[in-house]
């Protein structure tokens, strides 16, 4: 007989059947690989989409279910289904953006292909966590690989400087995360969830020194996982040297994974002690979206702009978060929109890049509504949804965080958030008067050549204008999710489809 | 027994130091040591909160992050090589391809 008891601990499968699934497809990517050439590696991209779709599959059997599983570390609720759904969304997205741009770029396809899946397991994990550090290891096993994915361009200079400054930053911040988890262990003596959740909402802690410490240290460790002011500094230099592909992988994907964790830990489980917290959450997203779109404005480089417009996304964000729980559904609903949006526009700028040299100028976007005028309509749909004007995505999305924001009394941080937007539209628009009114730029090769490509840019632009015009579905399971994880509400309605 | 508050503060001030030697350092190598020295000190703090709270997760918790710093680790000294390789250089000052 074994010594451990086992049978003791709830081993249910179901749950953890997504990560299962990307994880053997990830050693099965990384072994199929051996012989493959740099330059033929779309087969290896088709087997890690299918993988992905498989995932996706299983994830829709979680919806609806409620409980926690391996002794707590695993929560099963709709809103770990809810973000492993768009992760993998975006990760089926990438893969599509990815599919002829790793080979033209003699990108190691092996390497590439199955990095870019044991981020998505890190993702998951973070996005299914039931304690602190089981969000951790997530977190790490989702950054490493990023690192890497980061400089995968070994020979590439700009490629080298991004993945080491994200390494030097992510590291330097896991830090700090890892310290807040050890003092709030320290303060409530359990690293779960749930009794988290519970010794705190007893209001027997007060404002234990321990405590509040934990809490300052984790804004800071999640601020620079999502990039917000003052913690982004990396994040410019990082998404301009950092593949296309990649690149968009980060701005989505990690910061879906980040904000997922964030929203549980702070919006569910330190919603109690929610004074500690909110008036930081307050400063920081006020000082997000100014410094993001104000520097956003002077960029010529279009990674970079969008960078910078990610981090003003990202503080329209914590705004939702600062204004406190009520506005949890319009947080993730954002998050929905945003996902598309972004991935659409990337695959634009892919679309335009050649070698991953020219290209990634704004002023290489002129005269494209001429040459190209579906892939310009495209991003000009990605754009206006961007900037928040109706009836995309963007701006349903924007409306109903601001709108929850206003119902609590927050109307200083609503002045800011659509001051920044008016802000947001000039360098929005700069683009569009770059692609419909001047001439020049670039020429787009082989667009018919691409279809992986064509197809993320059509499906993206077409679900910004579904989420938008539709939103009722997507808001009704944003809500679902998020109140499944709050246990606000019953947690038994029917699976809905994100 | 050692009180949990000199443990506490020890830790913080490994952790304070490894954060100075990030910011003040400017040699990626000394950098990434400051981190790991951040990473030691936050061990030494689930080790104390749980050998003080009698619980076993303070100790497994340490393994873990052992872990993940060793796979840091790797990734990190890789990509370092690859920069040095292309660049000859472990300064972090050189490192100005991309500003603003």
């Amino acid at each position: 007989m074994s010594p451990f008891n086992l049978a003791a601990i709830n081993f249910v499968w179901l749950p953890i059947l997504p990560l299962v699934v990307v994880t053997v497809a990830a050693m099965a990517v990384l072994l199929a690989g051996v012989r493959v050439d740099d330059s033929e590696s779309e087969g290896l991209g088709l087997l890690t989409l299918a993988s992905l779709a498989v995932a996706f599959v299983f994830t829709l059997g979680i919806l609806g279910q409620y409980g926690v599983a391996f002794a707590g570390a695993i929560s099963v609720d709709s809103f770990s289904a809810f973000f492993e759904l768009v992760i993998l969304i975006a990760a089926m997205f990438t893969v599509m953006m990815s599919l002829d741009y790793a080979a033209e770029n003699r990108i190691p396809g092996a390497e590439y292909y199955s990095l870019l899946l044991f981020s998505v397991l890190g993702m998951m994990l973070m996005a299914a966590a039931g304690d602190l550090i089981v969000i951790f290891l997530g977190l790490e096993t989702m950054s490493i690989t990023v690192y890497v994915l980061a400089g995968i361009m070994r020979r590439n200079a700009k490629s080298n400087e991004a993945a080491i400054k994200y390494f030097l930053l992510g590291a330097f911040s896991t830090g700090f995360l890892l310290y807040g988890i050890a003092l709030v262990y320290g303060a409530t003596g359990t690293i779960k969830l749930g009794p988290i959740h519970d010794a705190l909402a007893s209001g027997a802690m007060g404002s234990n020194p321990l405590l509040l410490a934990g809490i300052g240290m984790m804004v800071i460790g999640f601020g620079f996982k999502v990039a917000a002011v003052p913690f982004h500094m990396w994040a410019p230099d990082v998404y301009e040297g950092a593949p296309t592909p990649v690149t968009a992988f980060m701005a989505v994907g990690v910061k879906l994974a980040a904000f997922a964790a964030f929203i549980r830990v702070f919006m569910v489980d330190f919603a109690s002690v929610g004074a500690h917290w909110q008036t930081v959450l307050w400063v920081i997203a006020a000082l997000t979206m100014t410094g993001g779109n104000l520097i956003a404005v002077v960029q010529t480089n279009i990674k970079r702009m969008l960078a910078y417009s990610a981090i003003a996304h990202a503080g329209y964000l914590l705004l939702g978060m600062a204004a406190g729980v009520r506005s949890g559904p319009a947080i993730l609903y954002y998050l929905l929109g945003y996902t598309f949006t972004n991935l659409g526009a990337f695959s634009v700028v892919i679309a335009l890049e050649r070698r991953g040299e020219a290209g990634n100028q704004i002023s290489d976007f002129r005269g494209l509504a001429a040459r190209q005028p579906l892939l310009a309509g495209a991003m000009a749909i990605f754009l206006l949804s961007l900037t928040g004007v109706p009836p995309m995505a963007g701006f349903v999305g924007k409306f109903y965080i601001f709108s929850e924001a206003l119902h609590q009394g927050y109307v200083g941080l609503v002045i800011i958030a659509v001051l920044n937007s008016v802000v947001s539209a000039y360098y929005y628009f700069y683009v569009l008067v770059a692609m419909y009114m001047q001439e020049g730029g670039v020429e787009v090769e082989r667009l018919s050549a691409r279809p992986a490509l064509v197809a993320a840019v059509g499906l993206a632009a077409l679900a910004t204008i579904l989420i938008g015009v539709y939103p009722q579905p997507y808001i009704a399971s944003a809500a679902n999710a998020f109140h499944s994880a709050s246990g606000a509400e019953g947690s038994h309605s029917a699976a809905l489809e994100p | 027994m050692i009180p949990l508050t000199y443990m506490m503060s020890l830790s913080a001030i490994i952790f304070a130091i490894g954060v100075a030697g990030v910011i003040i350092r400017r040699n990626i190598l000394v950098m990434f040591m400051s981190i790991e020295l951040m990473l030691n000190a936050v061990n030494l703090a689930f080790i104390a909160i749980g050998s003080r709270l009698g619980s076993m997760d303070g100790q497994v918790i340490v393994f873990f992050v052992m872990t993940v710093a060793a796979a840091e680790a790797a990734v990190g000294l890789g990509i370092i090589i690859s920069i040095f390789r292309n660049r000859e250089t472990v300064h972090a000052d050189d490192l100005t391809l991309m500003r603003w």
